[in-house]
């Protein structure tokens, strides 16, 4: 076997602890608790090990990762290892003092994630008060000459509101704002057909993106995909399994995309058990999906394989209950019909608001198969 | 405005630029950007702290026999990274 070139970010879970209870949340139904969480020395550990491999960026991310009182610390390792540091944030719990502290450990920048241009709504949505603090958090990281991100999911019921939400992060001076179509993993699995957003909302908010950017060139940087489920394309896993970037979860475990916790069988390695670099270039997680000879067909022949790679493994699994099929988002894929009858989800259940433990068991979404 | 005033570029306070060990090249990082530096590019960035033109630049750089060359190189380079939003 050829040694993987090397990773270029490692997204850090620091906790799955948040105070916000999005519904579209993509963390996995069993959360980490608070107990098992890695210390801040384990995390120095961690990101020393991941800038020998090659890593250069780090998301700061969770849950909500300002629920670490060490988070100052934890911040200063990974700028100490060499890695260009951005937290990733929900405002909640950012004061002037906290940020002055990670910007003192020698924080780079910041993203933060509202969920409507309107307040009442984004709290509704975060299940929480929130807006508020977001807008104060915007304020300080500005104030302090940070780089600021907007990050937004977007769905059903703040997908029209595209237009305000640009509007919200020029106002804010934010540098960029990354609107993300949902995707179907962990909670947000779960509320698949009430976040699932019309094909018109869809249109209009592409047609808005792309006014918006054209009039705000110099002053935004706009993110947008559209989401593969209505493009028939899929969507590059993660640039590829386990060729840019890996994910370490609060508990130490390593994966090669923040969803892969749902796969069966993958059997993920621990930081605690073993070294990143073995992780990255010898775990069978990491390799399972590499590459291109494990591709069923249409893949294995298709001159699209090494541009999506397949698609995304956990889109296949949860829709098809096997992770080593083509992604169903692809025109070309076998179960593709299983997956265009989903976007035409016609009613609009409630969304369930993320809780630290699931109300019940639904017979588990990710395995049925459609 | 750059019609009138000449740009003098600047890499951006929150950006870093590092050497990279692993792949043996320079880097210039930015929140969610990595832009690997070949040739002269870190040489050239250093350069960029907002006090010279793009042309003064291109003057410091040991230019060989093509000094055109090298200051239409220079200045597509630093244009292409300032289109993207890396350079001031
Ligand atoms: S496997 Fe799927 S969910 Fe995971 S990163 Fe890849 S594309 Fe995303
Ligand atoms: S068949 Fe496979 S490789 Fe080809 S476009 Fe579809 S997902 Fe990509």
């Amino acid at each position: 076997m050829t040694t993987p070139p090397p990773p270029w970010a490692l997204l850090s879970e620091l906790t799955h602890a948040c105070p916000l209870h999005c519904g579209y949340c993509s963390n996995p139904l069993e959360l980490t608790r608070r107990s098992q969480e890695l210390s801040a020395s384990r995390w120095a550990d961690v990101f020393r090990q991941a800038a020998g491999l090659g890593v250069l960026h780090t998301h700061l991310s969770g849950g909500e990762p300002l629920l670490r009182r060490d988070l100052a610390d934890i911040t200063r390792s990974a700028v100490d290892a060499g890695l260009y540091t951005q937290l990733v944030t929900s405002g909640d719990g950012l004061s002037a003092q906290r940020l002055d502290a990670l910007v003192g450990a020698g924080l780079h920048s910041v993203q933060l994630s509202v969920q409507h241009a309107d307040p009442g709504r984004s709290d509704e949505i975060a299940g929480r008060r929130s807006f508020d603090a977001k807008r104060a958090a915007a304020r300080l990281v500005k104030g302090r000459g940070l780089p600021l991100g907007i990050n937004v999911v977007l769905h059903r019921h703040n997908l029209d509101a595209v237009d305000d939400l640009v509007e919200l992060a020029v106002d804010w001076r934010a540098d960029r704002i990354e609107l993300a179509n949902a995707q179907f993993y962990g909670w947000g699995l779960l509320n698949r057909s009430a976040l699932m957003p019309s094909r018109e909302q869809l249109q209009e908010a592409t047609e808005t993106v792309e006014r918006r950017r054209k009039s705000l060139a110099d002053v935004l940087d706009i993110t947008w995909v559209v989401p593969d489920y209505f493009s028939g394309t899929p969507k590059p896993c993660m640039g590829g399994w386990g060729a840019v970037s890996l994910t370490v979860t609060p508990d130490g475990t390593v994966l090669p995309c923040p969803a892969a916790a749902a796969l069966p069988g993958l059997d993920p390695p621990n930081v605690a058990d073993r070294s990143l670099r073995w992780i990255w270039e010898e775990s069978a997680a990491f390799n399972a999906y590499r590459g291109t000879a494990w591709m069923p067909p249409p893949c294995r022949t298709c001159e699209r394989r090494t541009e999506d790679f397949g698609g995304c493994r956990c889109q296949a699994h949860a829709l098809t209950g096997d992770a080593a099929r083509t992604d169903p988002a692809c025109s070309l894929s076998p179960d593709h019909a299983a997956l265009v009858a989903l976007t035409g989800t016609d009613g609009s259940p409630q969304l369930v608001p993320r809780r630290p433990t699931p109300p019940h068991r639904p017979a588990p979404a990710g395995h049925e198969r459609h | 405005m750059s019609d009138v005033l000449p740009w003098r570029p600047r890499v951006p306070a929150a950006a870093v630029l590092r050497h990279d060990r692993a792949r043996g090249t320079d880097v210039l990082l930015l929140p969610e950007r990595v832009v690997v530096l070949h040739g002269s590019g870190r040489a050239v960035l250093d350069l960029c702290d907002g006090s010279r033109t793009v042309d003064e630049i291109a003057g410091l750089l040991p230019a060989g026999a093509d000094t055109t060359r090298v200051r239409h190189e220079v200045s597509s380079f630093l244009h292409r990274l300032r289109a993207e939003g890396c350079l001031r």
